[in-house]
């Protein structure tokens, strides 16, 4: 006669006599998605089997203390590591019938385990270089972490950043045109935050004081970019690349001590100065939204704008504000494609990085430190693609650049869980 | 300190929602600031604390003409305002609301928020509440939700403090409460305007009162004055506040509910194993303070509901589990709690919202098309029946006043076939006038024999219609007493302590 109508709930009303009680409705995500790529990985082993032994490298040549290459036997490690996450996927079942929350070292365990598992038997009868392929991930993240702290500070003030990879690409080439002109990088830094400031401004301008749909101008903004940049350098640029188009470069620096910590020291310390200010950034943006009156007024802002202006706090002026900071922290992020990775501008050289980290602000739940950790995932995969092909591994190359946005989508659909955005997100704020 | 308002004229447009209003309040009184929804109370009130600006007219505080350019201007001049709607970030803590605009800070502009710990404390102890500062205010209930407001307003030595429509959201007891906080505030010396539309409420605590009605003022009035007397001055006639309504002729139980149980996205129980019926031709009114079940209840019985276990039978035959376009077919006419959200599509002209949920065939739909004559006639024919003041049947829904947006939406329920009306807060933001006519036809809806479900917060409203009371707290039922218990009890039953003595 009752019909449950959706997944029966349980009830842990025990221990709570009074007041309102909460039943969990356990969701099957994680446990299907978890099975589902059991599943892939088992096949592609099962049908691509491969032969000889992978070879991890923990060290670089450079390094004081060696480690020892980790060779293992490339078919039998793939299946212990399969029949590892088989026993993961298991326990997310069994703890979504016993309707109790999926702990996150689950998942995260479960990723490593995977990871290990797929390049054993993908780099088999190869050496990886693990360091490299590491650094060479928190190098391709970089331009995404920046992104992403843009990204964050707009949505926590309530404005929604799609700009951000116009601000990248617009920090990119403002870098590359101001270095080459005045001959120092650090200026070309400058020129990439103020860049990417003024599209925060012009963002601000149609979504703060003119009302338009936050998400129509920011696209509009980031074609907008892409086309008058794509043609300042095919006119202006390409001509005379020479003095326009040739900035200096901020190549890497080692940090003394630290630089020398086996496998740690090459990943973080041996990087360009503009990782190193990514380091400071990620600190100061944490720090300031949480522990500042700045950041209060900030969050306010983007929860509740009529409360913060009923406490006297002006709305549109800390919208504006916040949105300058996150143009120009994305600004500095596109002057990594200029100043650190290649020496000069390109068309669209951003590839749509900006879209990327707008999915780490979500998979990061617009939290600095999480949208910090999507972001490095996000360029983890993109350049597990890049060694992969360098060392000749069977798994097309076409189907590896792909892997990046399977993995972005998997993140922001089946592993976030809840993650609410700032209230009033999206909204401008008009007085009455 | 003394306030004092000069000939303040507000426009919008072409509507004038202050017209020339004048009015003083002095330190250590409670001045009452009586008016329908919608007849400026609220937009005064927002000009004097600066969110608007006023077209005309003065706001003088000791003598002085201020000139506010927002919020913050008056809050440094000394005005506090406890908003009707929460001026609260639900996912702040206390101490961050209470501290918000007003930080105390260290280095290089970090936060102190032991001292708003402390602020909190200090004022808490003065008056006696039981704040934490640490809770999360969206976790915490509305009655203690409205005194963080009150703290955040003192935290600022606030010598005039306006309360708007403070009581909407708290039970009698609370209310009690509140009104000794004002008393003591009083007896601080503040300067204290409270509006509202609760008649009984100003006769408490007013020691003046002033009457507004369509944005002026219509007159002073004594705190002595009878409720019929407040009444007529604030609808501009005499008004009927009791509902006529004969003995019930009760048929069979026709809805049969039965431990009926919702669970919300997060989780959370909403509502918690309720059972209940109502028969043939009878009111059964669900009192209780909002956000304690009332929402999920409706919304089950049309089916609105994800997770729903128990049952729900209507003449016999289950609901639960069936689409809203069943249960509607069963005869079920549900006027929605929110009209502008769920009742109306404001866009929409009155003569399209009325045939909103009668869009799958004849009369108004034949072989996919309108039939637009039909509907014209219809539209019209209601229009007269229900007296909606409006231009025509072509007026979109979105421009009526409340009063008439919500006969709109009665007209569209009640012109079906019904064997069950469910309204959610009825009458909420309604005209006295629009009230009369609205709880007259609920009331002719129960004497054709339907039986009727009435969700109300307004314990007036709930003893003028009820022909038994259901009563809930946190999603369960306290006690179904008749319609004639004291409103002491009732009052206490909304705090869910259950009945003494006899129930029915």
């Amino acid at each position: 006669m009752s019909t449950p109508h959706a997944a029966a709930p349980t009830d842990d009303r025990a221990g709570r006599p009074d007041g309102p009680h909460v039943m969990t409705t356990a969701s099957p995500k994680v446990a299907i998605i978890l099975g589902v790529v059991t599943l892939l990985l088992a096949a592609v082993v099962a049908f691509g089997s491969q032969t000889g032994d992978t070879t991890f490298r923990l060290s670089t040549r450079r390094d004081l203390a060696q480690l020892p290459d980790v060779t293992v036997p490339a078919n039998a490690t793939a299946w212990v590591a399969i029949v590892l996450m088989a026993l993961a996927t298991a326990e997310a079942v069994r703890r979504y019938l016993a309707r109790t929350k999926v702990p996150l070292w689950l998942p995260a365990a479960y990723g490593v385990v995977a990871m290990i598992g797929f390049l054993a038997w993908a780099a088999a009868g190869a050496t990886l270089p693990v360091i490299g392929l590491l650094a060479g991930a928190l190098a391709l993240a970089v331009p995404l972490v920046f992104g992403a702290l843009g990204g964050v500070l707009g949505e926590r003030v309530g404005v929604v950043n799609i700009a951000i990879d116009g601000q990248l690409l617009a920090g990119a080439f403002a870098a590359a045109l101001v270095g080459s002109l005045l001959g120092s990088a650090w200026a070309g830094l400058i020129g990439a935050m103020l860049a990417g400031a003024l599209v925060g401004l012009v963002l601000g301008v149609f979504a703060i004081s003119y009302f338009v749909d936050q998400v129509i101008v920011g696209v509009v903004l980031n074609v907008l970019i892409i086309g008058l940049t794509s043609f300042m350098f095919s006119q202006v640029l390409a001509p005379n690349a020479a003095t326009l188009n040739s900035p200096p470069r901020l190549g890497p620096v080692s940090v003394p001590l630290l630089g020398e910590i086996p496998v740690i020291g090459p990943i973080l310390f041996r990087q360009s100065v503009v990782v190193y200010l990514l380091y400071v950034a990620v600190a100061v943006v944490t720090w300031s939204l949480y522990r500042t009156r700045w950041g209060l007024r900030v969050r306010a802002v983007g929860e509740h704008p009529q409360a913060a202006d009923t406490v006297g706090i002006n709305v549109l002026r800390t919208r504006y504000r916040t949105l300058l900071i996150a143009g120009a922290t994305a600004g500095a992020g596109g002057a990594f494609y200029t100043l650190v990775s290649v020496s000069q501008f390109n068309r669209e050289m951003t590839g749509g990085a900006g879209y990327i980290a707008l999915a780490a602000v979500i998979f990061g739940k617009w939290d600095p430190i999480r949208a910090t950790l999507a972001a490095l995932l996000f360029g983890f995969a993109s350049n597990l693609q890049g060694v992969l092909s360098v060392i000749g591994s069977p798994v097309p190359s076409e189907f590896m650049l792909m892997l990046p946005y399977v993995v972005t989508v998997f993140a922001v659909a089946g592993l976030v869980g809840r993650s609410r955005p700032p209230a009033a997100v999206g909204t401008p704020y008009r007085k009455g | 300190m003394q306030l004092a308002l000069r000939e303040v004229t507000k426009r919008f447009g072409s509507l004038v929602a202050n017209d020339r209003i004048s009015l003083t309040v002095e330190g250590g009184e409670i001045h009452c600031l009586l008016g329908e929804n919608g007849a400026g109370k609220s937009t005064l009130m927002n000009v004097l604390y600066g969110l608007y600006r006023a077209d005309e007219g003065q706001i003088v505080l000791d003598g002085e003409v201020q000139s506010f350019t927002g919020p913050g201007d008056a809050i440094a001049a000394g005005i506090g305002m406890v908003h009707q709607h929460f001026m609260l970030v639900p996912v702040f803590t206390v101490a961050e609301n209470v501290m918000l605009g007003n930080e105390e800070t260290g280095f290089a502009g970090s936060l102190d928020l032991e001292a708003a710990r402390e602020r909190v404390r200090e004022i808490s102890a003065r008056f006696g509440f039981h704040v934490d500062p640490d809770a999360v205010v969206g976790d915490l209930p509305v009655g203690v939700q409205q005194r963080v407001e009150i703290i955040k307003v003192l935290s600022r030595d606030a010598k005039v403090l306006v309360f708007d429509e403070p009581t909407a959201v708290l039970t009698p007891q609370e209310t009690d409460e509140l009104m000794e906080i004002m008393r003591e505030l009083r007896r601080s010396g503040a300067a204290i305007v409270f509006i509202t539309h609760k008649l009984r409420e100003v006769r408490e605590v007013a020691d003046r009162i002033t009457v507004i009605r369509r944005g002026q003022v219509v007159g002073e009035a004594e705190p002595s004055a009878s409720n019929a007397e407040l009444a007529a001055m604030m609808v501009g006639r005499p008004v009927e506040l009791t509902v006529s309504k004969k003995e019930p002729e009760l048929g069979a139980a026709s809805l049969v509910v039965e431990g009926l149980t919702v669970v919300d996205p997060a989780g959370l129980v909403q509502v918690d194993d309720i059972s209940f019926e109502v028969r043939d031709g009878e009111i059964l009114a669900v009192a209780g303070v909002q956000g304690n079940g009332q929402t999920e209840l409706t919304e089950a019985l049309l089916g609105l509901q994800h997770h729903v276990l128990g049952s729900i039978r209507l003449d016999g035959r289950e609901l639960v589990g069936r689409k809203v376009r069943d249960v509607l077919d069963a005869g079920v006419g549900f006027v929605p709690e929110d009209r502008q959200v769920d009742g109306l599509v404001g866009s929409f002209t009155i003569a399209e919202n009325l045939m909103l949920d009668r869009s799958f065939g004849a009369p108004f739909v034949r072989a996919g098309s309108l039939q637009l004559s039909a509907l014209q006639e219809f539209a019209e024919e209601k229009l007269a029946q229900y007296d909606v003041r409006a231009p025509g049947i072509t007026t979109p829904a979105g421009n009526l006043s409340g009063g008439n947006q919500q006969k709109v939406v009665v007209a569209r329920e009640l012109s079906r076939e019904l064997r069950l009306l469910v309204a959610a807060q009825p009458t909420r933001g309604v005209d006295v006038g629009s009230i009369e006519f609205i709880h007259s036809q609920i009331v002719a809806t129960r004497d054709a024999g339907v039986p009727v479900i009435v969700v109300s917060t307004e314990l007036d409203e709930v003893v003028a219609l009820a022909d038994r009371i259901m009563v809930l707290y946190r999603g369960r039922v306290v006690g179904i007493v008749p319609a004639d218990t004291p409103r002491q009890v009732l009052g206490l039953m909304m705090t869910g302590e259950p009945p003494t003595g006899d129930v029915a």
